[in-house]
């Protein structure tokens, strides 16, 4: 099971919950499994959401394992100059 | 599986050395090609009709004056880009900015555009079209958007992020909040807290370039580019859409670029040109003048901040917020929200909260300008903290250290810090003899740190090795500060070969996969990457090449020192064969050799600087002057020094300009005032100091030759150390960014700064 925490914007997205735990064993089955318990989700997962997982930031590798039992981060997908 | 990317304390012979950019010559002869140079036969001169409200309805615009003066070939409005941006609201908000639909939502506008044989004609006939406006109230300023009798800009528009959903429209378009533990109760625990509300006023990147294209639609509805870009392929993706073309159909060539620090991520006009030339049947080019720069590209946002910071005597910081308003331009962003997220990244926090505010206005598109969004929420931060270090008679740079980040801290927007800088530029910081000179009458010193996420992105590159044993490495980042030279460097130091043989070229949108752009300081990181292992698989090459040479097995061939070279215990003994030779031979091996990389770079390693600076305010006028500057940051690995402190002093003197000068000025009528480098004003050479830089190296474990981004760190911290630095000099706290000589003087004579 893994540990999602929520930033602030998605909390009315999961029914102001402040985090989720989710069975995922990676990003792509991560996004799958929320959009379908939290449909609020879907636009803030189309606009683009960043994964924190032990530290590192994800943007775009959807293949990347999760291990097990770890708290993960959700992020918006950050802009740049 | 994703690739194994870790870094891996690989010893080096080129990286790190500073030899000479590959177009280095060509910038200072004049020889490069910018935007504007690009030229076809039969080309029109393009040009924009802009409006000058605020806020006003289109009700009616009536072309056919223009349409019909001689030498007009094309004229377009919104009608003549329909939406095919199929729901998505950024990319119709993306439209809708090119060009106004129904409404304009700030002065500079654009409501409709011309193509004419020459720009005497092209400015004929923008006179003679007639746009019947119904002008609406405007909202320009952060504060004034959000009160409950403002003007409200999209009736459609509810804030996002709270509960339960608004039933009334509103200028702020989404809160956001990031943070943890318990403030009440940190704030409880302190000894000192402190409070304070800051302004930034609006700023533009300053590139000295203009936005330009030269665009080219055939009646085969197939179409070429050239544009000045920091993102080729997101411009091509981006204008095909808004065109309703195929992708395919469109081909993109960036030409140099003469700054964009954030402001050429966005298309602004680009779509307008292809939207000419399809109607003129011929190539358009459309340059920017410098006042369209200004009124009608994308600016940062202008803020209003509040921090509350508290801590015990012994100079713990118990608890902190941060109210963050940015303004976004009439649409919808992210900017406050990457305020919040970056405001008290440097620290190591038990309680802390930060919530951001998107505020719609009345001016243009905000865009992201080099670490979008954190210089502002820096300056608030890092103006308490100096504040609360004084109040408890610390020194700001212990009281900093005291509270740094570092490996293991849950940071403020989430996730737990792997090996980081923030500590260590703070050491050096302490540590450096500029802190320990002597000042004099008027004059002042501080100190600032700044924070920066940094990101990868999607990379494609391509290196093909030629016959006569050099190399050619095409990339689809854009070159905006010598990665050029850092591409060579990384493939010369995979190849083994010298770095007078390696040439790094830019290619077009046909020519590689998707690259994302030049943003997010991901250039040497994610191309870097790309590189090495383009450069690694066009070695496996080579070693099957000379197996083949050697009738071996493949597998019994290694590559050292530029060379192939048998291993093993039946590889037999043969000369080692260089590069050269095996290219000569590639023709009888199977052909061209070349090694090929794509894929998504992630990992890329937030980033940390500490800068110090000295100024001298003149307390009669309240100009001040810049006398000496440091900057000191992680760069994991500096490939090419010389870029990197380049981009040090890049960012130190745009920030420099931000904290004391540039300022968009609007009127009472939503104008604005000073569309122009004579009135506003960025730093030149004079107002410059040789700025002092530290490169401090703590590898990304992420990255093979541990490269972090350096790109956009270094305008982070100047605002904040240039406010503590005149608070210093004038002994009052200055919470108003730029620190103009008028909002000096009436600090110093006492009235509200």
């Amino acid at each position: 099971m893994v540990h999602v925490v929520l930033w602030g914007a998605l909390k009315s997205a999961s029914g102001g919950k402040d985090a989720v735990d989710v069975e995922a064993r990676d990003i792509r089955e991560l996004f799958r499994k929320l959009e379908a318990e939290y449909p609020g989700m879907k636009p803030h997962i189309d606009r683009g959401i960043a994964v924190s997982i032990n530290g590192t930031i994800y943007r775009d590798t959807w293949s990347q394992t999760i291990p097990p039992d770890t708290e993960i981060y959700l992020l918006p997908r950050i802009a740049g100059g | 599986m994703p690739l194994d990317t870790s870094y891996t304390g690989q010893k080096f012979k080129l990286v790190g050395t500073r030899p000479l950019r590959p177009d280095g010559i060509d910038k200072v002869t004049g020889r490069a090609k910018y935007g504007a140079d690009a030229f076809a036969p039969g080309q029109l001169v393009g040009r924009v009709l802009r409006s000058p409200h605020a806020h006003a309805k289109i009700k009616k615009i009536d072309t056919s004056k223009a349409e019909k003066l001689a030498g007009v070939k094309a004229v377009i409005t919104s009608a003549d880009l329909p939406d095919y941006t199929n729901g998505d609201r950024g990319m119709f908000d993306i439209l809708e900015n090119c060009m106004a639909r129904d409404k304009v939502f700030y002065d500079g506008h654009a409501v409709a555009a011309v193509a004419a044989i020459d720009a005497d004609t092209a400015r004929k006939a923008l006179k003679l079209i007639k746009v019947d406006y119904e002008i609406l109230p405007h909202v320009t300023d952060v504060d004034e958007a959000i009160k409950p009798k403002a003007p409200i800009l999209h009736d459609d528009i509810f804030t996002e992020g709270v509960e339960p959903k608004p039933k009334k429209p509103s200028n702020i378009a989404k809160r956001t909040e990031f943070g943890h533990g318990d403030v009440e109760q940190g704030f409880k625990e302190a000894d000192i807290v402190i409070e304070k509300t800051f302004k930034t006023e609006q700023t533009h990147q300053g590139y000295i370039e203009p936005h330009a294209c030269l665009a080219n639609v055939g009646p085969d509805g197939q179409g070429e580019m050239w544009v000045t870009t920091q993102g080729h392929f997101v411009y091509r993706n981006q204008c095909a859409q808004l065109l309703g073309m195929d992708i395919s159909k469109l081909r993109v060539t960036a030409s140099e670029i003469g700054g964009g620090f954030g402001g050429k991520t966005h298309i602004w006009a680009e779509p307008l040109a292809l939207a000419l030339s399809r109607k003129a049947n011929r190539p358009v080019k459309l340059v920017m003048s410098r006042e369209e720069v200004f009124r009608a590209s994308g600016p940062t946002s202008s803020t209003s901040i509040d921090v509350k910071i508290g801590a015990r005597k012994d100079g713990t910081i118990t608890a902190a917020t941060a109210t963050l308003r940015y303004a976004s331009g009439p649409f919808y962003g992210m900017w406050a929200e990457l305020g919040a997220m970056t405001s008290f990244a440097c620290y190591d926090l038990k309680n802390v909260k930060s919530v951001g505010y998107e505020v719609l206005v009345n001016r243009p598109k905000v865009a992201a300008y080099r670490a979008p969004s954190a210089p502002m929420a820096a300056f608030a931060v890092e103006s308490v903290i100096d504040e609360i270090a004084k109040k408890i008679g610390m020194d700001p740079v212990e009281f900093r250290i005291k509270n740094a980040a570092k490996e293991g801290t849950k940071s403020s927007y989430g996730p737990v810090y792997g090996p980081i800088g923030i500590g260590p530029t703070l050491e050096a910081a302490k540590n450096h003899p500029h802190m320990k000179a002597p000042l004099k009458k008027n004059q002042g010193r501080g100190m600032a740190c700044g924070f920066w996420f940094n990101f990868g992105g999607q990379t494609c590159t391509s290196i093909n090795i030629n016959p006569d044993g050099t190399a050619v490495v095409a990339v689809g980042t854009i070159d905006v500060g010598g990665s050029r030279a850092s591409m060579s460097l990384m493939a010369a130091e995979e190849l083994g070969i010298p770095y007078e043989n390696v040439r790094c070229v830019v290619a077009d949108t046909s020519s590689l996969g998707h690259n994302d752009m030049s943003d997010g300081s991901r250039v040497t990181f994610s191309s870097g990457m790309a590189t090495v292992i383009a450069a690694r698989n066009a070695i496996k090459v080579l070693c099957q090449r000379a197996a083949k040479m050697w009738d071996i097995p493949e597998d019994a061939v290694v590559w050292e020192d530029g060379c192939a070279k048998p291993a093993g215990a039946n590889a037999g003994t043969f000369p080692p064969l260089t590069l050269k030779e095996i290219a000569a031979a590639a023709a009888n091996t199977g052909g061209p050799i070349a090694g090929h990389n794509e894929f998504v770079a992630d990992g890329a390693g937030v980033s940390f600087a500490t800068h110090i600076c000295d100024v001298e305010v003149d307390p009669e006028t309240g100009a001040t002057k810049i006398l000496r500057y440091t900057v000191i940051q992680d760069a994991g690995k500096a490939i090419h020094p010389s870029y990197v402190e380049g981009q040090y002093q890049g960012g130190a003197a745009q920030g420099i300009g931000w904290a004391l000068n540039e300022e968009y000025i609007y009127g009472k009528d939503g104008r604005l005032q000073n569309p122009g480098f004579l009135d506003y004003r960025i730093p030149v050479c004079s107002d410059l100091p040789f700025i002092d830089t530290v490169i401090l190296e703590i590898p990304n474990p992420n990255h093979p030759y541990g490269v972090r981004g350096v790109g956009e760190t270094s305008i982070v911290p100047p605002l904040a150390a240039i406010a503590n630095a005149v608070s210093n000099a004038v002994g009052v706290r200055m919470t108003h960014i730029p620190m103009s000589p008028p909002r000096i003087l009436k600090a110093i004579e006492g009235g509200p700064a």
